[in-house]
């Protein structure tokens, strides 16, 4: 127990910071903040288990949560009839060429030595497959785009619901992280950190320009939710009655029946929101418990060990006989797998897939300020981090505009660098998640909550 | 006459912006690449940096404009370049005394300085954002043309126009002029071959007497440089904008990557790759086929191979082959 009491004391200070933001705030406000910082703690999970266990630098997050979000569009969405009858078929062809582009490739990769013969061969194939592509799917793509473009314009989704987009979702960021494990896992851990930040860059461009696909920048809006809607619950009898359960003593306050009744049409309103929220909030802690178990399982077993033993010293694992590629190969698939699914979350808890919101800044680099902070390798440590990390995000700007107010209050109303500095509160989550980031890789480098080795 | 029609509209479209575009990707790279080869790290930090100097640049500018200040039909932001320059050393050196020494000294793995870096970018981005704000802003004053589409015309007869604007031909000249002269120094100095010698083999360039802190100092006076002039040449160009200047970072790194790592030349030299590819392959080929192709060729289509949109994911794209195929990028870098 004694082992544990950081960690307690860490996630209970945190807890009480969610509450505080409850009565000060809103309930509703502190549930959005819980649920983000359930999404980041999932995104953190993932990132950790490549960077703690495995020591692969990976900034590339933000393409396997776009990547996470597509699956959403693409399960969820109910198909549009109109553009698989006018496009579908040469979309399927072109899937169809991609796949028999990759196969080739691959025959050739196998049967024919490495000469220039074979670079040629390949380039060969993929130049006549982009060339085929272009020419099937250029008319296919206008003639889809087309159709209803205000509201569809795309090929639409298969219409499942949409909790299975969560698994698709990371199956599709495990599908990117294989290409992108074989292309650039061999690189020296830096240059693999740049690469794996551009290649992301070029998922997100793709999924942004590719109108027939997910729309592009028109964005997705209204999918479908996992939870009830509010304007269902306002309406059915059965929340209003909890409601007026709920809150009895302050509507017995009422003067008239008139006035009782706005006060609790409003207060169903905000019990709406707060009930929907709460859903979320169970779903994302089943995930991030199911998670935390199956890695912390995977932490103490022989291959957990094994990972360590890889990161530490790769030349002494790769003696002992253990396929070092490999392994890094899998752990790779593995953490992008878990950040798929924390995306598909993401755009599931929104109702809105943007693919035009998708940045470095907020997807990539404060991913891993959250796992720097929270601790590497424990991922007790890396959940705490998600949830330390968003709150100090959401909360920079009050807690800025809090301090601004406090220092400035001697100064008139219309003095310039009062309105400026208060205009620009916005911007201060930057400076304090990089001061904070700062803070830590300098005096507590491994992190608020530390790896922590078992000894057996 | 037909030819030098379809010559001049590719220099008009792809030349001449793609030598613009590369002279300030070329500066940019070059930073990356000295930071990396002398004090070992990949600086995320880049186009804040950039971004940082140019913010002094802007403001400057406006200052001197409203003192009734300027340079004639030349950019006033020429004339705030030394002191620009001057607050931006300033801001690297602080940064480097308080953060970037500790972990020189403690000789930590490249990881952990990058990682750093990016708590830099962090902070340097909040900064940027509460001096000046992230508003789109423009500071270009003096002439915008060095030569008009239509006195183009009138003065050779051709059917196509020359356009080339003034912060164009700034940009080309004021970059051959700070890389020659950081060649010159690289190579004829003491002080630049002790650089070097410091970049190939740090050991070896401490035992034979290499001061390392001058070697920091003069990297990072430089490297403030080299950011300010790209920074403030790009935003001549285009316009401000901190968010931009961040994406530039993705370019910029894949410039570095291209030429060689560590190697200033082959930076210098994938600035002017990555900007060209960018083009060459976004360019609309319609107009210049048009004058080249007899009647019965015509295409109907654009001849474009890829939209603009994906102009950033032809730099990567290109960045990613030379990963697998050449990873010590085009002129040989350090190793990977």
């Amino acid at each position: 127990m004694r082992n544990y009491l950081n960690i307690i004391v860490a996630y209970s200070i945190m807890m009480l910071l969610i509450i505080l933001v409850g009565i000060f705030q809103s309930w509703s406000i502190a549930l959005t903040i819980f649920n983000y910082c359930m999404i980041s703690a999932v995104m953190t999970l993932g990132a950790n288990i490549q960077w703690g266990y495995a020591g692969l630098i990976n900034f590339g997050i933000m393409g396997y949560t776009a990547l996470g979000g597509l699956a959403v569009v693409l399960v969820s969405v109910a198909p549009v009839p109109e553009a698989w009858s006018v496009g579908g078929v040469n979309m399927m062809t072109c899937l169809g060429i991609i796949i028999l582009m990759i196969f080739s490739t691959r025959y050739i990769l196998k049967n024919i030595q490495k000469s220039n013969k074979r670079n040629y061969l390949i380039a060969g194939v993929i130049i006549v497959g982009l060339i085929l592509i272009k020419i099937i799917a250029g008319p296919a793509i206008e003639q889809i785009e087309a159709v209803d473009p205000a509201k569809t314009g795309f090929l639409g989704g298969l219409g499942l619901p949409v909790l299975f987009s969560w698994i698709v979702g990371g199956l599709f960021a495990a599908g990117l992280a294989f290409v992108v494990g074989k292309v650039a896992l061999g690189l020296r851990a830096d240059y693999l950190a740049i690469a794996t930040l551009l290649i992301a860059e070029i998922v997100v461009s793709i999924i942004k320009h590719e109108d027939w696909l997910a729309r592009g920048v028109k964005n997705v809006i209204g999918l479908k939710r996992p939870a009830p809607y509010e304007i269902d619950l306002q309406t059915s009898p059965w929340f209003i009655n909890l409601v007026e359960k709920f809150h009895s003593a302050k509507l017995d306050l009422a003067n008239s029946l008139s006035e009782r009744q706005d006060i609790l049409n409003q207060l169903v309103i905000d019990a709406s929101s707060v009930y929907v929220k709460l859903c979320f909030a169970g779903m994302f802690l089943v995930v991030v418990i199911i998670l935390l178990i199956i890695t912390q399982k995977a932490l103490y077993s022989p291959w957990g060990r094994m990972m360590r033993a890889i990161r530490d010293n790769e030349e002494a694992a790769s003696a002992m006989g253990k396929n070092v590629v490999k392994q890094h190969l899998f752990i790779f698939i593995l953490g992008s797998a878990i950040v798929g699914i924390a995306g598909a979350m993401m755009v599931t808890n929104d109702g809105l897939f943007t693919p035009g919101s998708y940045r470095p800044m907020r997807y990539t680099f404060v991913i891993w300020v959250m796992v720097i902070v929270g601790g590497t390798g424990n991922n007790f440590g890396a959940i705490l981090g998600g949830f330390v990390v968003w709150f100090l995000w959401v909360e920079a700007a009050p807690i800025a505009l809090f301090f601004i107010n406090l220092f400035t209050a001697h100064l008139p109303e219309t003095n310039e660098i009062k309105i400026h500095l208060i205009n620009s509160a916005p911007y201060f989550r930057f400076l304090l998640v990089g001061i904070g980031l700062l803070l830590i890789m300098r005096f507590r480098p491994q992190g608020i909550i530390p790896e922590k080795i078992i000894k057996q | 006459m037909d030819l030098i029609n379809a010559v001049i509209v590719l220099l008009n479209y792809t030349i001449i912006p793609a030598l613009t575009y590369g002279s300030q990707l070329a500066l940019g790279a070059i930073f990356v690449t000295l930071i990396y080869g002398i004090l070992r790290f990949a600086n995320f930090a880049t186009g804040d940096m950039m971004s940082f100097g140019t913010m002094f640049a802007v403001l400057l500018t406006y200052y001197f404009q409203s003192i009734g200040i300027n340079f004639g039909f030349l950019p006033t932001a020429l004339l705030t370049i030394p002191f620009a320059i001057f607050m931006m050393i300033l801001y690297m050196l602080l940064i480097d005394q308080t953060v970037f020494k500790y972990y020189r000294i403690k000789k930590s793995p490249p990881v952990q300085l990058a990682m750093v870096s990016v708590g830099v970018m962090f902070v340097t981005q909040a900064v940027i954002r509460i001096v000046i704000g992230p508003t789109d802003r423009r500071f270009l004053d003096g002439e915008k043309f060095i030569l008009k589409a239509t006195e183009f015309k009138e003065m050779t007869g051709l059917a196509e126009g020359l356009t080339i604007k003034s912060t164009q031909m700034i940009t080309i000249v004021v970059t051959i002029i700070v890389v020659a002269i950081m060649f010159w120094f690289l190579n004829k100095t003491k002080t630049g071959t002790s650089m070097r010698a410091y970049s190939d083999n740090e050991d070896l360039a401490l035992l034979s007497g290499i001061d390392p802190k001058k070697v920091v100092l003069i990297t990072w006076i430089i490297a403030g440089i080299l950011a300010t002039i790209g920074g403030i040449l790009y935003g001549l160009d285009k316009s401000y904008r901190p968010f931009v200047y961040f994406n530039n970072m993705l370019p910029i790194f894949a410039a570095a990557i291209v030429g060689g790592i560590g190697n200033p030349y082959g930076a210098f030299f994938g600035g002017y790759v990555i900007a060209f590819a960018e083009i060459f392959l976004t360019y609309a080929y319609k107009r210049f086929l048009v004058y080249i192709l007899p009647e019965s060729l015509e295409p109907n289509s654009l001849m474009q191979l890829l939209s603009t949109d994906y102009k950033f994911a032809i730099s990567f794209s290109i960045l990613v082959i030379v990963l697998i195929f050449r990873p010590s990028g085009i002129f040989e870098g350090k190793r990977i």
